[in-house]
């Protein structure tokens, strides 16, 4: 397993406030990586880095084991990083299929085969139907579909994604997620920052953790979330203690439960002795 | 390459070569050579302010510069105009290049981008009435000589059929780099410069050429501008009249697409022309500058009721028309 991606102490001041410190993480080839934490950990910041749209105050970005530190981001679109914004931003003024093909006139020359490789593009993130419409148009789930296609139809070998699913209903999501899986088993390495964290669990194979602009914990999703430390910088100071004393006394309950059920089975009294 | 788009070009510019057939008088010839200096002016600017989004306030200093080019290459180097106009176009494109990697690379944009332009243009139009190469306030005056080999014809309709034939030549490469990766990277700059980069677009490359192009096409008219009136001064050069008919024409036609400065120059010119023929008949003499009045309110129209300019409302009628009959 080689890392496509190695980010190597990346910091990122912006004046006074350091909002990103010393982050390192890789994301391995063919994977799904997620990027959490809580709201202004940084995850946002470190992505503008890694995608060339920030500077790096300190530290080094490795793509497929060379130094892109100091590309600027168009570039590294040329190169194979394609990213979405958190924010969506549409070519309002353009229709669905002209913003697509905006993405694959990267790869493409001509026009009829940017546009077939826009069309094809849609169809694969479900935006067939309304490839003619103004992208202004677009409902808020339609939009995020956009921003996947248009960064898809530059034919990356690394995705950035920054929260898809951020804003859109739980069957909105559902239709999501498979498209993204399906994007991965076409050969493209997905590093995701996400809130929804049904989806992480579900998407991702391995999980950084961002808090107050440090990685805290990596892993499995499963492990990470049962981390003492991301459940404190999630909930706030003493909340993986509070939760473990929680769950030794729901714990106790149900064992408590269980006694009066099988006393009251054996036809005594509650609270008598055992015999 | 398919033919197909470019039909309604190849017949609008014959209707319009057509035209001095059945219109004859002098008056209408000139109006009409003159409706096309400023489509190609008009032209330059839609390349980098229709589609590009970069609205220039000072495309005089492009038109100026040609139209000095050509001047002075032929009164003071007596170079032939034929070689005279590449000569100038280039200069114009080296101008649009110079301007462009100063305002760009200090990333202006939006009003700042358009008052740079603009004080470009009074720094060009203030040198050049200073300067005495360039003949200082008195200005320079072309020898006349007719004939075709010094692009000055005799019959007012070889200086149209001239002048349409570069229109048809700007309006043949706007079509074609509206449907090139550069065209749709040139838009995706104009919509959402962020997004465009995320999309491995080159910004201030992009940005860039289309300056260049658009310093080379408005030139041009500078230079057919000479050839049509033999005279020059900086006020006509590098004035304020041509970078605001410039941004107008196709503010009017209608911004970025590929005929709204041809609609917007002959609509513009147009009622400007119809306004001061009827102000003069109506008070017994001319009012200078009363057309400029008719173009102040047609920019307030467009701007408050047709934002897409004229194609943009017929668009829209048509639309309509078409909804009512399905």
């Amino acid at each position: 397993m080689s890392a496509l991606l190695s980010v190597q102490g990346v910091t990122k001041r912006f004046g006074g406030l350091t909002a990103v410190d010393n982050a390192s993480l890789d994301v391995v080839k063919g994977s799904i990586t997620g990027l959490i934490g809580p709201n202004g950990a940084g995850k946002t910041t470190l992505f503008t880095v890694i995608a060339g749209f920030e500077a790096a105050s300190a530290g080094t970005v490795l793509f497929e084991g060379r130094d892109i530190t100091g590309l600027p981001a168009h570039v590294r679109a040329v190169g194979g990083i394609a990213r979405t914004f958190q924010i969506v931003q549409p070519f309002a003024g353009l229709s669905v299929r002209e913003n697509i093909a905006v993405g694959a006139f990267l790869r493409h020359k001509a026009r009829h085969a940017a546009l077939e490789q826009a069309d094809a593009v849609g169809h694969q993130v479900g935006l067939g139907p309304l490839l003619d419409q103004s992208a202004g148009q677009l409902t808020v789930a339609g939009r995020k579909r956009l921003e996947l296609a248009r960064a898809l139809a530059t034919a990356p070998r690394l995705l950035l994604l920054d929260e898809v699913l951020a804003g859109l209903n739980p069957s909105e999501i559902r239709d999501m997620m498979p498209v993204v899986q399906a994007i991965r088993s076409s050969g493209v390495t997905i590093l995701i920052v996400e809130h929804v964290m049904q989806a992480v669990m579900s998407l991702c194979d391995t999980v950084h953790v961002l808090a107050q602009g440090r990685i805290i914990a990596a892993g499995p999703p499963g492990t990470v979330s049962r981390d003492p430390a991301v459940i404190e910088a999630y909930l706030g100071h003493g909340a993986a203690a509070r939760m473990q004393a929680q769950d030794v006394r729901q714990a106790e309950d149900v064992r408590q439960a269980e006694d009066l059920r099988q006393s009251q089975a054996r036809g005594q009294a509650p609270g008598a002795p055992h015999a | 390459m398919n033919r197909a788009p470019y039909m309604p070009i190849a017949l609008v510019v014959l209707g319009l070569a057509l035209l001095p057939l059945g219109l004859t008088s002098n008056t209408v010839l000139n109006f009409l050579s003159f409706a096309m200096i400023i489509t190609l002016a008009a032209q330059g600017w839609n390349i980098l302010g229709g589609y590009g989004g970069q609205f220039s306030f000072g495309h005089a200093v492009f038109f100026g510069t040609g139209a000095y080019a050509m001047a002075l290459l032929q009164v003071r180097f007596g170079i032939n105009p034929w070689l005279a106009l590449p000569l100038a176009m280039a200069l114009g494109a080296a101008v649009g290049f110079a301007i462009g990697h100063l305002s760009f690379r200090a990333r202006l944009r939006g009003s700042y981008f358009a008052l740079v332009t603009l004080a470009f243009a009074e720094v060009f139009r203030i040198s050049a009435n200073a300067w005495g190469f360039t003949g200082g306030a008195a200005g320079v005056l072309v020898p006349l000589r007719i004939g075709p080999e010094h692009m000055q014809f005799a019959d007012k309709r070889l200086s149209y059929w001239m002048a349409l034939s570069f229109v048809a030549a700007t309006l043949v490469l706007t079509l074609a780099m509206s449907r090139s990766r550069f065209g749709a990277q040139l838009v995706a700059v104009r919509e959402n410069e962020e997004a465009a980069r995320a999309l491995g677009v080159d910004a201030l490359a992009v940005k860039l050429k289309a300056i260049t192009l658009s310093g080379a096409i408005t030139a041009s008219a500078g230079c057919l501008y000479t050839q049509k009136f033999l005279y020059l001064d900086a006020n006509l050069a590098y004035g304020p009249w041509i970078s605001v008919e410039a941004l107008l024409a196709p503010i009017i036609g209608g911004v970025g697409t590929v005929f709204g400065p041809l609609v917007g120059a002959v609509v513009l010119l147009g009622l400007g022309e119809v306004t001061k023929t009827a102000f003069a008949n109506l008070t017994g003499g001319a009012i200078p500058g009363v057309d400029l009045v008719v173009f102040g309110v047609l920019l307030i129209l467009c701007v408050a009721y047709a934002p897409r300019g004229v194609l943009g409302l017929a668009q829209g009628w048509l639309g309509r028309l078409k909804g009512a009959r399905p």
